[in-house]
């Protein structure tokens, strides 16, 4: 494949940009669609410290759960770890704090972390401290909102489809799900892909995540996630 | 305190038939799952799920699954025709914006004001909201399914939750192994009853008082 852009790279070359302490932001919905190969790969470098900003926590064996698993992350901010019972006993024995966002709000800050949006105005969760927590809160035409804060991270890592040699990227059913939103939020964007097509050969219409977000492609070693229900 | 598989159907059972010709509906993990085995001949449904797919079909057999093709609690799904993929923005968009009419799920408490409790429990399990909080407070109609009692025999229909709440009046209706309540403006209300079951054992296995509708059904 013609590397026209200088964006294909190997595991070994990704791997320059992850260090001890980072935020990593993870595209992946109960580990369907978190980049195996790139999980591997922080496994692999031993970082550690992180702050891992993603979906869930998915589970123990799969998805960003290996690298939770391994205590290798300080701090998570998802919706929901209960896939993952490590993640649970990390965080009650205050090896991992999480910070709870609901669902489609969390997706929500991602968004506007990559569209450059400060925050968002949210009515979910008011009856509840866990969300509210110390949220400012602002009143748009008499009614009472939440200021939800963009999130954004030094490094994205998302899984797709096909990438061409300018990182337009397409996904794959509910693979897709978190993916194209952390694509935009990641200071680097880094995408593992299952295969590389030549440029061209993408239909325009159909690219979901257009390259400019896209800073890096690697190729995948094949996805992992069958075994939650084999 | 577990619950036998016809208990469980005859609760999805009653749970289809609220689900109308066009509806766009979002199930929960549990005995909502077995709702699609119950519905009314004929009728289109497109099933939502918050990991992007609107018009989730039945279980693919065993050797066709799909690693890419997974509801929202991780298993193998298939699509029916008409069926499209989004991203969770998109997905959540369509929550919040009201277009998901109904959502079917479990819980652990509701109060007789229709709050729901269903994600944590202090101490004990803490696994976070996921969807649950978006979905109580913005699907059109929230049907709660779940047992009558806990396992310890105490009424999960309380005056006033103990546990945390995923959101506040936002329960149009229960179905549990014995009846069926509806949240209206007079407050709880038993509309139906499973037989053999009777109004007396409700009441004593109900932690709130409750309206008794003129003409109970009973569902065989």
């Amino acid at each position: 494949m013609e590397n026209t852009f200088q964006k294909i790279i190997d595991i070994e070359e990704a791997m320059e940009h992850f260090h001890d302490g980072m935020t990593i932001m993870f595209g992946g919905f109960g580990g369907i669609g978190t980049p195996p190969t790139l999980v591997d790969g922080i496994l692999e470098k031993g970082i550690k410290g992180l702050t891992l900003i993603g979906n869930d926590s998915g589970f123990p064996h799969i998805g960003i759960g290996k690298v939770v698993s391994q205590g290798r992350a300080i701090k998570m901010i998802a919706s929901h770890i209960g896939s993952n019972p490590v993640a649970g006993q990390l965080m009650t024995d205050g090896k991992m704090t999480v910070e709870f966002s609901p669902q489609g709000i969390l997706a929500e800050r991602i968004r506007a972390g990559g569209a450059g949006i400060p925050a968002i105005l949210s009515d979910i969760g008011m009856d509840n401290e866990i969300v509210t927590g110390n949220k400012t809160r602002s009143i748009l035409n008499g009614k009472e909102y939440l200021v939800e804060t963009a999130l954004t991270a030094e490094i994205s890592i998302v899984f797709a489809k096909k990438a061409d040699p300018f990182g337009n990227l397409i996904y794959d059913k509910s693979a897709r799900n978190t993916n194209p939103l952390v694509a935009m939020a990641g200071d680097i964007t880094i995408a593992e892909v299952e295969e590389i097509v030549p440029l061209g050969t993408l239909d325009p219409d159909e690219i979901i995540t257009p390259g400019v977000f896209v800073d890096f492609i690697v190729p995948s070693k094949g996805v992992n996630w069958k075994w939650a229900w084999e | 305190m577990g619950m036998g598989v016809d208990v469980r159907n005859r609760i999805a059972k009653r749970a289809a038939e609220e689900i109308m010709d066009g509806m766009i509906v979002n199930l929960g993990i549990g005995i909502p799952s077995l709702v699609p085995n119950h519905l009314t001949e004929g009728i289109k449904v497109m099933f939502h799920a918050e990991n992007g797919i609107t018009g989730m079909g039945p279980s693919p057999v065993k050797g066709k699954e799909d690693a890419n093709l997974c509801n929202a609690g991780g298993f193998p799904v298939s699509v029916v025709q008409g069926a499209s993929y989004c991203d969770s923005t998109v997905a959540f968009g369509m929550i919040r914006k009201g277009r998901v009419d109904m959502t079917i799920l479990g819980s652990l408490q509701v109060s007789e004001k229709g709050d729901l409790a269903n994600w944590i429990v202090p101490g004990k399990k803490v696994p976070g909201m996921g969807g649950a909080m978006e979905l109580a407070q913005k699907a059109k109609k929230v049907i709660v399914l779940m047992n009558q009692t806990d396992k310890y025999g105490y009424s999960k229909i309380v005056k006033e939750c103990t546990l945390p709440l995923t959101s506040a009046r936002c329960v149009d209706m229960i179905i549990t192994d014995l009846a069926v309540f509806h949240l209206s403006e007079e407050g709880l209300k038993l509309t139906e009853l499973f037989a053999p079951h009777s109004i007396n054992e409700v009441r004593t296995k109900t932690g709130c008082g409750f309206i008794i509708e003129e003409n109970v059904k009973i569902i065989d």
